[in-house]
């Protein structure tokens, strides 16, 4: 879809929004073992939850421009008039949003499991865990960008809604990489991961499209 | 331009509910049930708080500060009830367009994150003598401190919003996605909860002698009751604030002038 | 694309039109009416709510009164009309970091693509061998006309227009006015918010909408 292309060359030209992004992601990785100290231990103990924070920081901190640019310049104005129905251009931007905030955070995982000291079964548990998870936060994150719009201070706002919409993202998303004693729950988790951000990729688009219609009201 | 005011414009069906709600209709018919709610409440409040300090006997556990539980119940009932009443507000602005729904939803938001609030504080004040702690990541506690997070965005939004007819639809749209989210929180929670941790506390006891129990119900009608009256109240003050900016607007325009056109 | 004409006969007509903008009434008690092969231009001082009527007429704005959208006799339900239209207003929609070609190519492809060639239709906007060049080197004419390319790529029988001709120089003023003759000489309708003159050719079907009488 020509959307997809777009935003995705739009991203390439701009350059650094991606770069910024994974030294962001990179930057909490670091920033939370020098708070916590060199322990091993507790690192490995801790490391999912760096990694799923880190992640959950770097897809929100592009949101502020994921609609309010093209609103800025009109584009959202003309895209009413479109042949193509707004939920499914705004399908579009969340799998645009997913390749390019999320999938990059997935890549450089592997260097921070190093930095976190993790084995290398929980490295993969922590990777398939962010696949199946990531669709969910960043479905999320571009609902809560949709809402705050047509808002000058918007940026602001929108992590602060979308944080208590991700809390069962984030408890699952722990779970699935670091289980409880108790056995089958990682597998319990990983579904209800997967479930989740089905969910939300079929319904934040219908949400996305009601907000950005109303945003012309 | 006198016609075409959006208060006091009715594109909605005349039926007996819309005239009912109509925001001039509503302002008179809820001139007359403010007082009389408010006695209610008062006269609730008394008898109930009565019961719950004098007339119901300590735990034998829990003590004296099993009283706490008068206050910390029905708000944390209201605190669930307001999202519930908001969603189905939000309901009422997306698909009737209807300009109560967006009042009631707008005076509500702050309505429950105080009760919110105030079931979270006395919560912990409770928790301190019965279990030791002021806060335990609890299934319930910790979702009930989520549903308060989401009620700060709500204010928040409202705030940024203000003045705005587009931002009540959109948080029309983010209230019920909030509502739909709420029972996945409260299971993602309860599931996390009892991974970490066996369930050692169980708040509310089943089975409750009538001695505890009357004073409760009580407690939590005149709760609603109050908070029923504080939403009305909240409703008038936002219509009459809407009707006051549009007059300082008209009185702007009429000053400026305003046009019209026509074909040649 | 002069040659090819619209099936069905559009019909736009709005009865005692006003618009409430953050409160304040731009305009009230408009009315007017134009069908297929018409142009309406809409005249008025700046604050009259022309740019507000175009986009009450988009859909952009909430509008109070009755406009109806025919074609062929039937009525039109908000989705499919707005697939009909065509609004250009003071934005311009232009990513800065696409080239022309790519910028002309998605609006294509969001609105329905049309086989007329991207090269084409820039060499018609006299933006011919720029296709490669990236959107944000152009000067606001250029970008105007870039924008106004819009119409010719994807061929829909609506245009709602907000001061096509702004920043243009003559030969711009020309174009603009070829482009209006074009579309209702094929059947299209235009409703052009203008402050200049359009010289339309001598025959052409155009009603004025004068804002801003009392």
């Amino acid at each position: 879809m020509a959307i997809i292309v777009r935003d995705i060359r739009l991203t390439l030209r701009s350059g650094g929004s991606t770069i910024t992004l994974l030294a962001f992601f990179l930057s909490v990785g670091v920033i939370i073992p020098i708070a916590v100290g060199p322990d091993k231990e507790t690192l490995a103990r801790l490391a999912p939850a760096i990694i799923w924070i880190a992640a959950l920081l770097s897809t929100l901190l592009g949101l502020d421009r994921l609609f309010v640019a093209d609103h800025e310049d009109g584009t959202n104005a003309s895209l009413h008039h479109a042949s193509i129905s707004l939920e499914a251009i705004s399908f579009a931007k969340l799998i645009v949003h997913w390749l390019v905030s999320a999938l990059p955070l997935i890549v450089a995982t592997p260097f921070m499991a190093i930095m976190l000291i993790m084995d290398m079964p929980t490295l993969l548990r922590t990777i398939a865990a962010l696949m199946l998870g990531t669709p969910a936060l960043v479905a999320l994150g571009a609902f809560g960008a949709s809402i705050a719009v047509t808002l000058k201070r918007g940026g602001v706002l929108a992590p602060i809604l979308i944080m208590p919409l991700a809390v069962p993202v984030l408890i699952f998303g722990v779970s699935a990489i670091s289980p409880a004693p108790g056995s089958g729950t990682s597998e319990a988790a990983f579904m209800f991961l997967g479930a989740l951000s089905l969910l939300a990729f079929a319904f934040t688009p219908f949400a996305i499209a009601l907000a950005l219609r109303a945003a012309h009201e | 331009m006198n016609k075409s005011n959006p208060m006091t414009d009715t594109s909605l069906p005349a039926n007996w509910f819309s005239r009912l709600a109509h925001p001039g209709v509503f302002l008179s018919w809820s001139r007359n049930w403010i007082a009389p709610l408010a006695a209610l409440t008062i006269i609730l409040f008394t008898i109930g708080l009565w019961y719950s300090f004098f007339n119901s006997p300590p735990d034998y556990q829990m003590g004296e500060t099993v009283r706490i539980m008068y206050i910390h119940v029905p708000s944390a009932w209201l605190s669930q009830m307001i999202y519930t009443l908001m969603a189905v507000s939000a309901i009422g602005t997306l698909v009737w367009r209807h300009p109560m729904a967006d009042m009631s939803m707008k005076a509500a938001a702050p309505l429950g994150a105080a009760f919110t609030a105030v079931a979270l504080f006395t919560g912990a004040l409770w928790g301190r003598p019965t279990w030791g702690t002021f806060w335990e990541w609890d299934g319930r506690m910790t979702s009930t401190l989520v549903l308060f997070l989401m009620y700060l965005g709500l204010v928040a939004l409202w705030r940024t919003f203000e003045g705005q007819a587009r931002g009540t639809r959109i948080i029309a749209i983010f209230t019920l996605v909030g509502a739909l989210n709420i029972p996945i929180i409260k299971f993602s929670v309860d599931w996390w909860n009892t991974l970490h941790q066996p369930s050692i506390i169980k708040a509310d006891g089943l089975s409750m002698p009538a001695s505890i129990y009357t004073p409760l119900l009580i407690m939590v009608v005149a709760f609603t009751a109050l908070f029923f009256t504080l939403h009305l109240v909240g409703m008038r003050t936002e219509i009459l604030r809407h009707r006051a900016n549009s007059l300082e607007r008209r009185h702007v325009s009429a000053r400026n002038g305003t046009s019209s056109g026509t074909t040649s | 694309m002069s040659n090819k004409g619209f099936a069905g006969q559009i019909r736009l007509n709005a009865q005692n039109l006003s618009c409430i903008r953050g409160e304040q009434e731009v305009f009230a008690d408009v009315a007017f009416q134009v069908s297929g092969g018409e142009a309406l231009i809409v005249r008025g001082a700046n604050g009259t709510g022309k740019s507000s009527l175009l986009m009450c007429l988009a859909g952009l704005l909430p509008v109070n009164g009755n406009v109806s959208w025919q074609r062929g006799g039937k009525s039109l339900t908000k989705p499919e009309y707005f697939e009909l239209i065509h609004f250009i207003g003071h934005l311009n929609a232009i990513k800065n970091e696409l080239t022309l070609a790519e910028n002309l190519q998605f609006w294509s492809a969001m609105f329905g693509g049309d086989s007329t060639p991207i090269a084409d239709a820039l060499e018609r906007a006299n933006l011919g061998g720029l296709d490669t060049y990236q959107a944000g080197h152009l000067s606001a004419g250029q970008r105007h006309r870039l924008s106004l390319a819009r119409l010719l790529v994807t061929p829909r029988p609506v245009w709602l227009l907000d001061e096509p001709s702004s920043a243009l120089d003559q030969q711009g003023d020309r174009w603009v006015a070829d482009l209006i003759q074009g579309q209702i000489s094929s059947g299209g309708l235009a409703v052009v918010a203008t402050h200049r003159h359009i010289a339309l050719g001598t025959g052409a079907n155009v009603r004025t909408l004068e804002l801003g009488q009392l």
